[in-house]
């Protein structure tokens, strides 16, 4: 799965065979959809001069919602990074939501209008609050999953205590683009994670780029999943435009954890085509060819086709879809540009909890 | 009451709240079988088991990550990092990540942890075990700091600490860990995190100090007391959030200050000392405000005439009140 794809690859799984009905698959192209027009709108809002930043999950919404299905929804956990805007909307999140945080609005579920957009923190979907340094997520979300160890490991005394422990394991799932992997909070994951046996996803979207600088810049060795060797897991590569495909190798992932098996890196294959952000330029360090030949891999038109082909998706489907998602993108804006700023001095709290609301306890 | 060193009182700590609360786990180097270099867990493991007292591995920055996240999914976690000086790998994980977890989500994931490490020097630890860090983390919000300088804080403050629904660091002076003894009860009981304390009251000046350097600082007070210098020690004890009031009322009634910290002199707790009695108490002051701390360099230095010309100690505190009340 090198960089060089030369041509429009079809998909070749058939999604029965992996276990989704009709309804499922379609659901899947719709968050798709959504996301991608969703994120392409953001961009226009940014050239447009109505919000100050994006940072886009275009390219990478095969990984992300891939990944989402082959999850527990509301019960297993996910440290995502910024990247994983369809993560975020397979797993529910509103489009409102990330408009709200696109704006700065009062209201912005994931951080209060603090953070920068694209940083993804909704409890109600156990998804859990990141930062900007990259990488940071990866360790945390490896204790995360040894609270899920202690808890099978010290049941008696705590369902003693009053704290109910559900009866399987919480699987938590973190992702981080290929640059990450140089990080040291990575590899420290990665041994904990080996160590431990840990119920763990680490979801490595490779879209090739760190910024500017090429994957072969970050790392000597092929594969990201080589990596997986040196600490005694299990390594993974998918191709992150095939949705299907992604599926698949979550699902085993998360299969694996579940049973304590341990914890899977896998490695999903992309290309942005995007700019690393609307601050970026990148025409500054790579070709338009390279680019235009990057576009293969898009994700949307690979399922488009493919539920073509399985008679799943018609002409006229495909336009209701279309229209449903403009109508949903475009209310989500409606309500961010009308809804109010935070007042100025909401800046000031809160700093310190008074009470303690952390864990995931009973089912 | 007993009597009971500060690493006993600090064991005792770790002990009964991880027999109250199954939540409660120690993650760290050497803190298992072992007991901790400096011996803070000793029998724990042997107590609690492997899944509460889990040797980390050399790895300080996810010793901390490690415990955010199992934070985060409701575990109390003491983190030890085997000394201050080897904190630093951890920096990003404390100042970006759980300084600002509550801030950063609204005020949804909070992150009950604490990081427990010994600091400070006189021990011919070199540059790299004789460390004073606190001044990083006070300066943080969403942090707070505490430093005990004798048992009976060190096991209600301790307490307090693991207890708390927020990032804690509790830093101990490892010299005092077998040399400060004191009366601790047997038992639970709380010192609260926040309250500085008045350890010695006097009328001609205040000193202001934490840790060790308050252990000095109330012998420094006897010494001059003979010479008729009357002076009032104030145990600053949680560094963040700072005491505010207890600081200003003292110097209110002695109309001087003095403050003594271990780390390099400049930017260290004591500058936020001097700027607070500079800026809110200025029409309490009848000489200047000053500060004894380490020399402005790199470490405290292994060979034992430079580890002592670095170090303040009782004497060198003594001259700096003769100094300050003479003026």
């Amino acid at each position: 799965m090198a960089i060089e794809v030369k041509e429009f690859l079809p998909i070749t799984q058939r999604h029965e065979e992996l276990g989704l009905s009709d309804e499922t698959v379609l659901q899947m192209y719709y968050h798709l959809l959504l996301s991608r027009r969703l994120d392409e709108r953001c961009w226009v809002l940014q050239r447009q001069g109505r919000v100050p930043f994006h940072i886009s999950g275009i390219a990478h919404e095969g990984i992300g919602v891939g990944a989402a299905y082959a999850l527990r929804k509301g019960f297993d956990i996910v440290h995502p990074y910024y990247r994983d805007l369809a993560l975020a909307i397979a797993l529910g999140m509103k489009p409102v939501e990330f408009m709200l945080a696109l704006y700065g609005k009062k209201g912005d579920p994931h951080s209060a209008a603090r953070q920068m957009p694209s940083h993804f923190s909704l409890r109600y979907l156990n998804i859990i609050s990141g930062s900007s340094p990259v990488a940071t997520q990866v360790p945390q979300a490896a204790g995360i999953a040894l609270a899920e160890v202690l808890k099978q490991k010290l049941r008696p005394q705590l369902e003693a205590a009053g704290f109910r422990v559900s009866r399987e394991m919480r699987v938590v799932l973190t992702s981080m683009g290929e640059g990450s992997t140089s990080e040291g909070d990575f590899h420290e994951a990665l041994n904990w994670a080996g160590i431990y046996k840990l119920p763990f996803v680490v979801l490595v979207h490779n879209n090739q780029y760190a910024i500017s600088v090429p994957v072969w810049k970050q790392m000597a060795v092929k594969r990201v999943a080589d990596r997986a060797a040196a600490y005694g897991i299990h390594g993974a590569v998918c191709d992150g435009g095939n949705v299907l495909e992604v599926y698949q190798v979550v699902k085993e992932a998360v299969g694996r954890a579940r049973a304590g098996e341990g914890t899977t890196l896998i490695e999903a294959v992309t290309y942005r085509w995007t700019p690393h952000s609307s601050d970026d330029d990148d025409r500054t360090y790579r070709t338009r060819e390279e680019v235009e030949q990057g576009k293969l891999r898009d994700p949307l038109p690979r399922l488009r086709d493919y539920l073509y082909r399985r008679s799943l998706l018609t002409q006229r489907l495909e336009d209701e879809l279309e229209e449903r998602v403009r109508a949903e993108v475009d209310e989500a804006q409606r309500l961010a540009e009308e809804a109010p700023y935070p007042a100025p001095e909401e800046a000031l709290a809160p700093v310190f909890a008074t009470e303690d609301r952390s864990g995931w306890w009973g089912e | 009451m007993p009597e009971k060193t500060l690493i006993e009182a600090i064991r005792e700590a770790i002990d009964e709240e991880m027999a109250r609360d199954p939540r409660v786990f120690v993650v760290g180097e050497d803190v298992g079988p072992r007991g901790g270099v400096f011996r803070a867990t000793t029998g724990l493991w042997q107590k609690y088991g492997e899944w509460r007292v889990i040797d980390s591995p050399l790895a300080e920055l996810s010793i901390v990550a490690i415990g955010i996240g199992a934070a985060l999914n409701g575990f109390r976690p003491i983190c030890e990092i085997q000394f201050a000086d080897f904190i630093h790998p951890a920096f990003n994980q404390i100042v970006n990540e759980a300084a600002r977890f509550f801030y950063r989500s609204g005020g949804v994931y909070n992150v009950p942890m604490v990081i427990r490490s010994p600091y400070g020097g006189g021990i011919s630890g070199g540059l790299y075990h004789s460390q004073s860090v606190e001044a990083f983390f006070a300066h943080v919000p969403g942090l707070k700091v505490v430093i005990p300088s004798n048992p009976y804080d060190a096991k209600g403050l301790l307490k307090a600490a693991i207890r708390d629904p927020n990032p804690v660091l509790f830093f101990e002076p490892k010299k005092g860990y077998r040399l400060i003894k004191g009366e601790v009860p047997d038992g639970d009981y709380i010192v609260p995190i926040g309250p500085a304390k008045v350890t010695r009251e006097g009328s001609d000046l205040t000193v202001f100090a934490y840790g060790m350097m308050h252990y000095y600082a109330l012998q420094a007070a006897e010494m001059v007391a003979k010479e008729g210098i009357d002076v009032e020690v104030v145990d600053l004890r949680t560094l963040a959030p700072v005491d505010k009031e207890t600081i200003l009322n003292s110097v209110k009634k002695t109309g001087k200050a003095l403050i003594v910290y271990e780390d390099n002199l400049t930017l260290g707790y004591g500058a936020e000392v001097a700027a607070i009695l500079a800026e809110e108490g200025f029409e309490y002051l009848d000489g200047p405000v000053m500060r004894l701390g380490g020399p402005d360099v790199p470490g405290v230095p292994f060979s034992p005439p430079m580890q002592d010309f670095f170090m303040p100690n009782p004497q060198k505190i003594a001259e700096a009140i003769r100094r300050l009340a003479r003026y």
